[in-house]
């Protein structure tokens, strides 16, 4: 669960820094190249693979977790728990519905396209063309809408993960674990925010 | 002080429970929570009625048997205390206190409040133990130990096995209590011998028993009488992984001479 969330939070970090360069305002040109590299290279093409099994790993996990937790406690208590815990960190497996929804989303609207699953649309010049995509998409207010909030929901789940996956390894120490702490605050802000600023580009500014 | 109790009563293991709702009056504010449920029973007892079981032995807070989930919260509102060293005085006066026990697969109902926490029992025959000559104890001397890690190990050893962690966590979870038990005698040098063998077994055993998984939401810690700190559950993964990754199993996978 930990290791395989740690590398998939290190995918969002790739995943952000490419995408951040359709703000870069050349009309798409720098993050066309990017594209390009990350299509044609072959190490990212068996990274995809890995990526995929990250996911699938962790998913599967989640589940199996959350499915054997639930029947440890068949009788549930008539007061609700009141202990003060993290409130993120008890809706792990209802935020993670909520990316596991908007993944599938995502990858219809363009994976998917690249690989040939899901028709081509009009407006896009080649399956690589995924910036004109975004540009169609991101400019419908719902989509914008949709993207935005999945991706609060996703730092939710980042503010619990990063620390907790430290913890599940094993790696506490007095002095580091509390600057962890704050790593993993500003790293889920840093996510959530930067993924949302590119439907917020394309809406408003573009 | 009046109160309206909102009791669990259950007949047996087997029988199907209810919520039963008593009102006492004239409760003084100096009352333990256990001496305010003995008055409630005297008066149960008097009326010819079967009075409310619960568990309790020392009513000094380190026997861990006087574990009740009051108002939502294993031994009640207040932090770091049992309930038996919790007074009435905590609460407000004409307040209704829900009474539950335990929940956990791996802690049965046995009558009204009373839980059968003998599970815990089995994951300590698991691993919790060391190999040490009977007779005169050693030389101190013979034996260093840090001052930190004695230190720490008795902030583990402070675990009372009362089984709040269990009630605490959302999952049902054991983790705290096991990573309690597993910390006093790996942080020592008595318990080095068996430190591989122990995390395996106390952690196999915590699975058998049908406690829940750890999602470090740290609940076990808030509501522990004991103050045990989540660190404890760190040092555990840590020893579990080096009993994974660095298994020594005499006999096999030894190279044939």
């Amino acid at each position: 669960m930990a290791v395989a969330g740690l590398f998939l939070m290190l995918f969002l970090v790739f995943h952000l820094a490419t995408n951040l360069l359709m703000l870069a305002g050349d009309g798409g040109k720098a993050f066309a190249n990017a594209v390009r590299f990350l299509t044609e290279n072959p190490a990212v093409k068996a990274m995809e693979y890995i990526l995929f099994a990250g996911f699938l790993v962790h998913i599967a996990l989640g589940v199996i977790l959350q499915v054997h937790n639930y029947r440890s406690r068949p009788v549930r208590y008539h007061k609700r728990l009141q202990t003060e815990t993290s409130q993120f960190s008890r809706y792990m497996i209802h935020t993670g519905v909520i990316i596991l929804v908007f993944l599938v989303i995502h990858l219809l609207n363009f994976f998917f396209i690249r690989l040939g699953w899901v028709a081509l649309p009009d407006h896009a010049e080649s399956r690589h063309d995924f910036f004109s995509m975004a540009v169609v998409l991101f400019q419908n207010p719902w989509y914008s809408l949709i993207y935005i909030v999945s991706f609060v929901f996703l730092g939710f789940h980042l503010k619990h993960a990063f620390q907790s996956a430290f913890q599940s390894l094993g790696l506490n120490h007095t002095r580091y674990t509390p600057a962890i702490k704050v790593i993993g605050t500003i790293y889920a802000l840093a996510i959530s925010i930067g993924f949302s600023l590119i439907p917020l580009y394309f809406l408003f500014i573009y | 002080m009046d109160f309206k109790l909102k009791i669990w009563r259950q007949k047996n293991a087997q029988a199907k429970g209810s919520f039963r709702t008593y009102p006492v009056s004239d409760v003084s504010p100096e009352m333990s929570f256990l001496e305010m449920i003995d008055y409630l029973n005297k008066q149960i007892i008097e009326s010819g009625g079967e009075p409310i079981t619960f568990e309790q032995d020392c009513r000094e807070g380190i026997c861990g048997s006087c574990g009740l989930y009051i108002n939502g919260r294993p031994h009640g509102p207040m932090r770091r205390t049992t309930t038996c060293e919790l007074h009435m005085r905590e609460f407000s006066d004409g307040e209704t206190i829900v009474i539950e026990p335990w929940r956990s697969k791996a802690f049965p109902v046995i009558k009204d409040l009373v839980v059968d926490r003998s599970s815990f029992e089995r994951v300590m025959h698991a691993g919790g133990f060391i190999s040490v000559d009977t007779g005169s104890a050693a030389e101190a001397n013979s034996l260093p130990v840090s001052k930190h890690n004695s230190d720490k190990a008795f902030d583990a050893a402070a675990c009372i096995g009362c089984g709040a962690c269990v009630a605490a966590c959302k999952n049902s979870s054991a983790v705290l209590f096991a990573a309690a038990k597993i910390a006093q005698y790996a942080l020592i040098p008595q318990g080095k011998a068996e430190a591989k063998e122990r995390v395996d077994r106390m952690v196999k055993q915590m699975d058998t028993e049908g406690f829940g998984y750890c999602s470090n939401t740290y609940g076990c810690e808030f509501d522990c009488p004991k103050g045990i700190s989540v660190d404890f559950i760190a040092l555990m993964n840590r020893e579990f992984f080096s009993s994974k990754l660095c298994k020594q199993i005499p006999g096999k996978y030894t190279r044939k001479v």
